[in-house]
């Protein structure tokens, strides 16, 4: 039998909650703790200690003396102890606070009038339905009215003014009610009227708010643990356990004893200030209780609650094995789909197989080869769920043992499917399954152009690698989650991969005007994976344009817009039957997120084709780039004299303006912009002056720079840079702003001390007139570094705001659901849509979020006609 | 083109396609298509939008939460920047979807879009409109105040020109004044003059008559703080920095249909529920449009919808969406873990487990995607022992699904 016969599977259906009573933690108690000690001279747990045997083992050896079971194997039992004087629990102050409130001192009734009392009950269940919050708003309503009220209804007794002194101490007119006091007026609420407080009387009885008796967790949950010195180490909660029993021991002898009420009241009040931190050691106006080191104590709230608490840490956070990480290096040559695995990674994951009569002599070669030769195996897994090692002692005796039944688990090899993911995994995207190829040296391996959806690159980046070990999850990650088909991103309806860097200067140069000769050609085509010529024409020199057909499908068409064409009113990137016939490629049409040429071609090809294009352009633009060389130097930003006059002629006729401005302003001239002050509309129109300056010779310098070297072709073909990177090189950084204006901080009126008080001119507030390569002034370059810094501190405040941000609305939108009838719902059933985006689109499966009707037309009527 | 056939033919289809393919259609459709042609297209659309169509079981909430969330990481901090127009500031980028998606009543910029009726929209009478729209109080008409002690009078000078631009005379202003400030004013040849009461005749009640007569509200509609009209494509428009759309709409020259206000509460209240969803998606596209970025409508749609279904503006927080949960463990995962469970408690609360984080809570396949069908398998009377067995089997083969819900 395997694990999967031997195991009864239960699905857990719901779980309810509710209060545990006094009776009830008696009952499920197996020991009563009377002593605060914890273990005797021989360091054996004392009966009746702490640390009883009753209560779960947490030392080898021993024995439950409850279930009788070992260690690890006994999950705990609880024990209990006897309070000698009620105490409030802290967590239902408010609760109570709100009873004494509203019922009367004498009967116990709730300060409401029998008639109203009905007709509340009847509305409270009514609004039950709609929602919890209205429930609590409801309750909150109810019993409002009744906390003013000085006679009670129903026996007419008068009723005092009951207020809280925190945390916990409860006054009436100014005096003081003892816990004792408190249970029995709660005793005295009947079950029909605890429903108005909100409680539910079958699980909860408004006196079990005092405690009499304090249930007491099993050892295995506050396990102590042993340092190297053989010193033990216990629990912060039994620490506080031992503090509670030792006052409660002590209360309890000195009531006995008969001792004044005034050391009774300070034990009482010490006993419980001890059950108070042992639940929530963060209240507000007690100090929380502390380590000798003088650290506090984690207690039952602290070890829920937060980040790191039980819920979200333990809880909601799960940990997996068969997993790897590791660096991250590009490898082009490899398809979009695998993921390149060192053999070190590849020889410590396996992926479990079960041995059949038809695959029993080639799982046998694993064992045999064993997990120090590749490809080999570390485990074997008997039918009765034993793991057994295959090492050099037992690999006969395996090889001889196993047979049908049996599971293998072998090593990875090449075709094998993993998970692949990079942290922050803030979409889908960032886990998507790969197809293990096997390689040398000790990085993964990824093809650049899946960089995107991770959000990685190579300067150090790490990766996680997960191995699917279940027959369902290897076909989820096949059927879902693989790299095909995550192509088209759920979030804009486009293709979230796509060249990017060398391979998009690469295909831009290829398809605008190299040429190759025929053999060059066939060359590179060869090594990109092409192995149909038929595409290729019958010439000796054949234009970049022809060989990146030479990819495409032969019925493909499509008309597009290149990067430079900035109106896109007239198209000018034609593919026509499969052939480039206008324009070439750039960023626009190759890159992700935009244009739908990628997006089309997934539409009328299907994800395996696409994925593979996508493969055989990177390869292609960068073979092709690797053929004609591509290189960038200093001199690619180098200007024709006439350009580098017309700048400076710009910059002194903006610097004139500029200073037109400031002396309209001294002279009170300027024409002020409604809502604003004078200084702010001069600083407008200086801001807008010296922007308009930038931006022409930003023109300029696109228009002037030399064709064809590296820095514009990069610039041009979107690869990386744009055109203002390249002014800014060239010619003239530009206006360095901090939140929007011009700068203005530093000494008293004036930015640095080089500058005159006062100072306006660009050049005092941060216009850095140089460009980068005639290299900035030092005042210049404090303000760059100004701004760089202003974006350092951006970049780092924002990620955990729009972190939180996701969070609560992953929260909130996790359990929305698309269900049979096509409504979207959550998880109560309520309807949020009636139709998904109100047209019932999956985006992952639209061209741009909609449905083209363009094409479609074009398509039918290119048919009929 | 034969509009009478084709409609027809549209009218066959109007059930299988929305109108946005309709218009689309339209749009696209040459002069000379025949009828067969536009059936066959119309058949190829009814395909394709079959083919596109969501899947039952998709989590489209977590899709929606992970569409904004991720670029949020890219979007700029920053507060202020300029809409539209180099003179006004508005909240935009992270700051302002968080401020919606909080729910929040108090915004950090609340603005107007005003739209005026025809002449006006053409430019007519622009400035004084504007000028109408704003709030103005009196110092901002009053160019000097003049204090004479000996008769505890108060002279004020005022700035006819101003007084002429927002549309009212002298006569006008002192009816406004007495009104709001409940005063007794008198005219004088060179301004206005207030007596203070013979009750506080002294100083210090002079002066505070001073400031409060400074504050006193005079004409135009309350809260607007600034306004500012500008062209926007052929028409006129009026921005105003602070909100007041009841009063606002009550105006004769508002084109009262394209008016809208930044702050969702307002609308809601004056709206009502839908309209605040409508101002929630715009101003989030407004937002995410402005950063360069890509989020298509669908995924702010459905957050939208989520913060209004109760029918009141709910944010996304621990006291708006998350605390209307039916799982208590879904709402302990989120923030306040112990508030929720002693709430729980004292109501007796049931966990059905119908939402994620319970079932990963507890290893149990979750309600969604692969893991929302159940296997029903038809169990043979007779052979009963045989076919437990294989139920079982199937069971186990992670297809854990609520069986019932098929039944």
């Amino acid at each position: 039998m395997t694990d999967h016969e031997r195991f009864t599977y239960k699905k857990v259906e719901s779980i309810e909650f509710g209060m545990l009573s006094p009776k009830l933690i008696k009952k499920m108690a197996s020991a009563k703790i009377v002593t605060p000690e914890l273990y005797d001279k021989e360091g054996y747990p004392v009966d009746g200690g702490l640390m009883d045997i009753r209560l779960g083992v947490i030392d080898p050896g021993l024995k439950c003396k409850t279930c009788g079971s070992k260690l690890k194997e006994c999950i705990g039992h609880f024990g209990y102890i006897e309070l000698a004087r009620p105490i409030i629990h802290i967590k239902f102050v408010p609760l109570i606070l709100n009873i004494l409130r509203c019922s009367c001192r004498e009967c116990g009734k709730i300060l409401i009038p029998k008639n109203k009392q009905d007709k509340a009950a009847e509305a409270l269940e009514q609004v039950g339905k709609e929602g919890l919050e209205n429930r609590r708003l409801k309750l909150k309503e109810i019993l409002a009215s009744s906390k003013s009220v000085t006679k009670c209804p129903h026996c007419k007794a008068k009723q005092y003014k009951i207020s809280l002194e925190k945390p916990y101490t409860f006054l009436e007119n100014e005096k003081r009610i003892s816990p004792i006091e408190i249970r029995s007026r709660l005793e005295k609420i009947n079950d029909e009227e605890v429903k108005l407080f909100g409680l539910s009387p079958d699980v909860v009885r408004p006196e079990w708010t005092v405690l009499t008796v304090l249930a007491i967790p099993p050892v295995t949950i506050r396990p102590s643990i042993t340092l190297e010195s053989g010193e033990r180490s216990e629990d912060d909660l039994t620490h506080k356990l031992g503090d509670i029993v030792r006052i409660n021991q002590r209360l309890f002898e000195n009531i006995n004893a008969g001792a004044p009420e005034i050391i009774i009241e300070d034990l009482w009040d010490l006993l419980q200030y001890h059950i108070t931190t042992f639940f929530d050691n963060d209240v507000a106006q007690l100090p929380p209780a502390r380590h000798r080191s003088g650290q506090p104590l984690k207690t039952i709230s602290e070890r829920i609650r937060s980040k790191e608490g039980r819920i979200r840490h333990n809880l909601a956070g799960k940990r997996t094995n068969f997993s790897a990480r590791t660096v991250i290096s590009p490898d082009p040559m490899i398809k979009l789909n695998e993921v390149g695995i060192p053999y070190i990674v590849a020889m410590k994951l396996t992926v479990p197989e079960r041995i059949t009569d038809w695959n029993m002599a080639y799982l046998k070669k694993f064992v045999e080869r064993g997990p120090k030769k590749y490809p080999g195996a570390n485990y074997i897994i008997r039918p009765d769920g034993k793991k057994k090692k295959i090492t050099d002692e037992t690999q006969e005796k395996l090889l001889e043992e196993i047979q049908p039944g049996y599971i293998v688990e072998r090593h990875l090899m090449d075709g094998d499917v993993a998970v692949f993911n990079r942290q922050p995994s803030l979409h889908r995207m960032s886990m998507m399954g790969h197809r293990i190829k096997v390689l040398p040296y000790l990085t993964f391996r990824l093809n650049p152009a899946v960089c995107h959806p991770y959000n990685a690159d190579f300067d150090g980046d790490e990766m996680n690698l997960h191995i699917p070990q279940t027959e369902e999850a290897r076909a989820e990650v096949e059927i879902l989650m693989m790299v095909e088909n995550q192509l088209i991103s759920p979030r804009y309806g486009l293709s979230v991969i796509g060249c990017i860097q060398d391979a998009v200067s690469g295909c831009y140069i290829l398809t605008k005007d190299l040429v190759f000769n025929r053999q060059d050609a066939l060359s590179i085509l060869y090594k990109v994976g092409v192995t149909d010529f038929s595409g290729l024409p019958d010439k000796d020199e054949i234009h970049g344009r022809e060989i990146f057909s030479c990819l495409l499908p032969k019925d493909f068409s499509f008309v597009g817009y290149s990067k430079q064409n900035k109106k896109r009113v007239e198209p000018d990137v034609v593919i026509k039957n499969g052939k480039l016939t206008k324009g070439y490629m750039d960023s626009a049409n190759l890159g992700h997120g935009q244009g739908l040429m990628l997006r089309n071609l997934h539409k009328q090809y299907g994800k395996d084709f696409t994925i593979d294009l996508l493969g055989k352009m990177v390869r292609l633009g960068i073979l092709s780039l690797l053929k004609r060389g591509f290189s960038t130097s200093l001199a690619d930003t180098d200007l024709p004299r006439e350009a580098q006059d017309k700048i400076r002629e710009i910059k002194e006729k903006a610097e004139a303006d500029v200073d037109v401005l400031i002396q309209k302003y001294h002279n009170k001239e300027l024409e002020v912009f409604p809502g604003k002050t004078l200084f702010e509309t001069l600083e407008l129109r200086i801001l807008e002056t010296l922007n308009k300056a930038r931006n022409e010779i930003g023109t300029l310098v696109t228009e002037h720079a030399t064709e064809g070297t590296g820095t514009s072709i990069m610039a041009r073909s979107g690869a990386r840079g744009t055109p203002i990177n390249m002014a800014q090189m060239a010619a003239c950084v530009g206006q360095q702003a901090l939140r929007g204006a011009r700068i203005d901080k530093g000494f008293s009126h004036r930015t640095l001390s080089c500058f005159k008080q006062h100072d306006l001119l660009p050049a005092a507030r941060g216009f850095i007139a140089n460009g980068f390569k005639s290299g900035l002034t030092p005042y210049e370059f404090f303000f760059a570094a100004m701004t760089g810094r202003d974006s350092l501190m951006d970049t780092a405040l924002r990620t955990p705001k729009s972190g939180y941000l996701y969070r609560r609305l992953a929260n909130a939108m996790q359990d929305l659901r698309v269900e049979y009838d096509q409504t979207v719902r959550d998880a109560a059933g309520k309807i949020i849509q009636f139709e998904y985006g109100e047209d019932g689109i999956d985006i992952s499966k639209s061209e741009g979020g909609t449905i083209n009707v363009k094409r479609i037309v074009e398509q039918v009527l290119g048919h009929g006609a | 083109m034969e509009t009478e056939a084709v409609q027809e033919v549209y009218a066959e289809y109007e059930q299988h396609l929305n109108k946005k393919i309709f218009d689309d259609l339209k749009a696209a459709l040459p002069e000379k298509a025949t009828k067969q042609q536009v059936k066959a297209i119309l058949d190829r659309l009814v395909k394709e939008k079959k083919a596109s169509s969501i899947e039952p079981g998709e989590s489209v909430g977590l899709v929606g939460a992970e569409s904004i969330g991720e670029p949020g990481t890219q979007m700029t901090l920053n507060t202020f920047h300029f809409a539209g127009v180099a003179e006004m500031n508005v909240t935009t980028g992270l700051p302002r979807i968080i401020e919606i998606l909080d729910g929040r009543k108090e915004l950090s910029t609340p603005m107007m879009e005003i739209y005026l009726k025809k002449p006006y929209s053409e430019g007519k009478d622009i400035k004084k409109i504007a000028l109408m729209i704003k709030e103005t109080l009196a110092e901002e008409v009053i160019s000097e105040f003049e204090i004479n002690i000996l008769d505890y009078t108060l002279h004020m000078k005022l700035n006819l020109a101003k007084l002429d631009d927002i549309g009212l005379t002298q006569k006008g202003f002192i009816r406004a004044l007495e009104k709001a400030a409940k005063l007794t004013v008198k005219e004088k040849e060179d301004g206005i003059m207030v007596k203070a009461s013979a009750k506080d005749a002294s100083l210090k009640e002079l002066y505070k008559l001073k400031e409060r007569i400074k504050v006193t509200y005079i004409q135009g509609v309350k809260d607007i703080t600034h306004v500012l009209p500008i062209r926007r494509g052929s028409e006129f428009i009026v921005i105003t920095a602070g909100t007041n759309l009841r009063k606002v709409m009550g105006l004769d020259f508002v084109d009262t249909m394209r008016t809208v206000s930044n702050d969702l509460y307002e609308v809601a209240d004056v709206l009502g529920i839908e309209a605040a969803r409508q101002v929630i998606i715009d101003e989030i596209f407004k937002v995410i449009e402005s950063q360069g970025l890509n989020i298509d409508y669908r995924h702010i749609m459905l957050v939208a919808d989520m913060m209004c279904t109760s029918g009141k503006i709910k944010g996304i927080t621990r006291y708006g969406v998350v605390s209307e949960k039916s799982s208590v463990l879904a709402r302990a995962s989120f923030e306040t873990p112990i508030k929720h469970i002693m709430e729980a408690a004292l109501s007796a609360e049931r966990d059905h487990l119908t939402s994620v984080v319970e079932n990963v809570m507890l290893n149990q396949p979750v309600p969604i995607g692969t893991g929302l069908p159940g296997l029903v398998i038809e169990v043979k009377q007779g052979n009963v022992k045989k076919d437990e067995k294989k139920e079982e089997k199937k069971g186990d083969a992670g297809e854990i699904g609520e069986s019932e819900k098929e039944n």
